[in-house]
């Protein structure tokens, strides 16, 4: 189909538009699956786009970074502490060390304790931040040596956490796309069955604009411009109120973990905007195919 | 204009027509005559290309029938005027708009084209009658608004199926009128009619050869009738 065969399907004009009888049910019946699908295929690219940026950034910073973690007694605290920042300076690999600062551990801990714990009076561990250069370091060589050094360290890379929930986020955005994809069908198959219902309906109308000369693409101009126009507007107040929807929920927090920060960000709200379009294109093919289909039958 | 050339036709049990052999020669006046069921309307349907004949061949302003594809069916149609023995209109769309519909679905501008159809529903008497729906209308105002429509786009030849069947003797002769009047304007005429008052009625104003169909053969009518 070339693009004028399309444009010209689209334009039609109001008076070519009446050879088909108004249709109530079948009306009502697209603008009501148009929207609500398109009402879902919004929360569904939320849900892709969420969880891509939660798997991107957990691949991310997690991968570069690790968290030495020091048990010492109070007195050989700062001993073994200026030790290991002293080892992982020396280790090729490795850019940044930096022992956090007693009011950080204390932000980090009172979301589990509360703000009024004296937490300087219990044995808190020594947390130790590295940053990873791109190369990454000799894990093992590492460990190796703060053993034998700094026999109150342990060294955690994250990686034991980070991958599972990587993998999480990233089935998440998998599904989340199936989804998508699945909504698009069944548009198309429930628009197909309204458009073929109104062709049925309009068998008679059908035989007459034939018999008095009208080609086929008059003909299924007359329809598919309908259901066009319907899945169109249905789709159109979906996504406005998905967006509503998507408006509603949390922002992204630090204490909301993963389940916050769901919704779209910046650029990404014109997304959403596709949806309708994306609506009418299915619209469009699948009321041409089953005018087609109509036709085909008759002389 | 329209030729068929030893055309067959049968619905699927046994052979309807057989052997038919005519030539509509332009702005000729034809009767199609033979008793109910005989295949007037079978016989009008392979003119107009709404059947593929079974057998033998239909030539349409020299083309071949069946080597048209479907949008030069459609082309050819708006040069065929039919009156099809039910009318068939939009019940939804007022009369104006029925008549005007070969207009609007070749494309015309509707606009440029109002004064012809004021000059057409006017020629055909149903002007009051504009707005009006299909449903409101009586046998006979339903077969001029058929007539109408079918001479809208000016084509060259004119077929019409029983178009005085469900009327009184005074419209039968009204509408006679109007198809003589096409005919004088030069427009090939075909016309498929039991009724035999009506075609004697037609011989003393146009010079009409009468078609029979007897015993799935076509016959061409003698003087007798
Ligand atoms: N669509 C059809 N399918 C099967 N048989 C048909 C169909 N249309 C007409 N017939 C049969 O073909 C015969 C001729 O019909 P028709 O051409 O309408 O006759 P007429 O117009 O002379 O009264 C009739 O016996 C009719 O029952
Ligand atoms: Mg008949």
């Amino acid at each position: 189909m070339s693009a004028g065969t399309i444009r010209s399907l689209l334009m039609g004009d109001k008076q070519a538009d009446r050879v088909v009888p108004p249709t109530g049910f079948t009306a009502r019946l697209t603008l009501f699956v148009s929207g609500a699908m398109a009402f879902l295929a919004v929360f569904a690219l939320a849900l892709s786009l969420a969880s891509g940026r939660l798997a991107d950034r957990w691949a991310d910073e997690l991968a570069r970074s690790a968290t030495l973690r020091i048990n010492a007694p109070a007195d050989q605290m700062a001993d073994q502490t200026m030790m290991a920042l002293t080892i992982l300076r020396q280790t090729p690999g490795v850019a940044e060390a930096r022992a956090l600062t007693a009011e950080e551990q204390t932000a980090l801990l009172s979301p589990w304790f509360g703000p009024n714990l004296p937490i300087d009076t219990l044995p808190v561990p020594q947390l130790i931040e590295v940053t990873e250069t791109g190369e990454g370091y000799d894990q093992a060589g590492l460990r190796l040596r703060l053993s034998a050094e700094v026999p109150g360290a342990v060294l955690d890379d994250h990686t034991r956490w980070r991958e599972p929930l990587v993998a999480a986020a990233n089935s998440l955005r998998r599904l989340a796309l199936v989804s998508i994809l699945l909504i698009g069908g069944a548009t198309a198959a429930m628009i197909t069955l309204a458009a073929n219902a109104a062709l049925a309906a309009n068998a008679q109308v059908i035989e007459v604009l034939r018999l008095v000369g009208a080609k086929d693409r008059f003909i299924a101009g007359a329809f598919v411009r309908r259901f066009t126009l319907r899945a169109l507007l249905g789709a159109s107040v979906g996504v406005v109120l998905g967006m509503g929807g998507v408006l509603l929920l949390p922002e992204a927090s630090q204490e909301g973990g993963f389940l916050t920060g769901l919704g779209f960000r910046g650029a990404a709200w014109l997304l959403p905007l596709a949806v309708p379009i994306m609506g009418a294109a299915v619209a469009f093919a699948a009321t041409w195919a089953a005018a087609h289909r109509t036709l085909k039958e008759l002389t | 204009m329209i030729e068929l050339d030893n055309v067959g036709y049968s619905y699927g049990g046994g052979e309807l027509l057989g052997d038919v052999s005519v030539q509509l020669a332009p702005g000729s006046f034809h009767f199609l005559t033979g008793p109910s069921g005989a295949g007037k309307t079978t016989l009008l349907k392979l003119c107009y290309g709404a059947l593929q004949p079974t057998a033998g061949q239909v030539r349409v302003f020299d083309q071949d029938m069946r080597k048209l594809d479907r949008d030069q069916m459609a082309l050819m149609r708006r040069r065929i005027g039919v009156v099809h023995q039910d009318c068939r209109f939009l019940d939804h769309l007022p009369l104006s708009e029925n008549i005007a519909l070969p207009l609007l679905v070749s494309g015309k501008d509707l606009n440029g084209e109002e004064e012809n159809l004021r000059e057409l529903m006017k020629w055909v008497g149903l002007a009051p009658r504009a707005d009006a729906v299909p449903q409101e209308l009586s046998g006979g105002e339903r077969q001029r608004a058929a007539l109408a429509r079918a001479v809208i786009m000016s084509p060259d030849v004119v077929i019409a199926d029983e178009p005085t069947g469900n009327v009184d003797w005074e419209m039968s002769q009204r509408l006679l009128q109007l198809l003589v009047e096409l005919n004088r304007m030069g427009k090939t005429v075909l016309i498929a009619s039991h009724d035999l008052a009506l075609i004697r009625a037609a011989k003393s104003q146009v010079q009409a050869r009468v078609l029979r169909i007897s015993n799935r053969r076509l016959q061409l009518a003698g003087a007798d009738l």
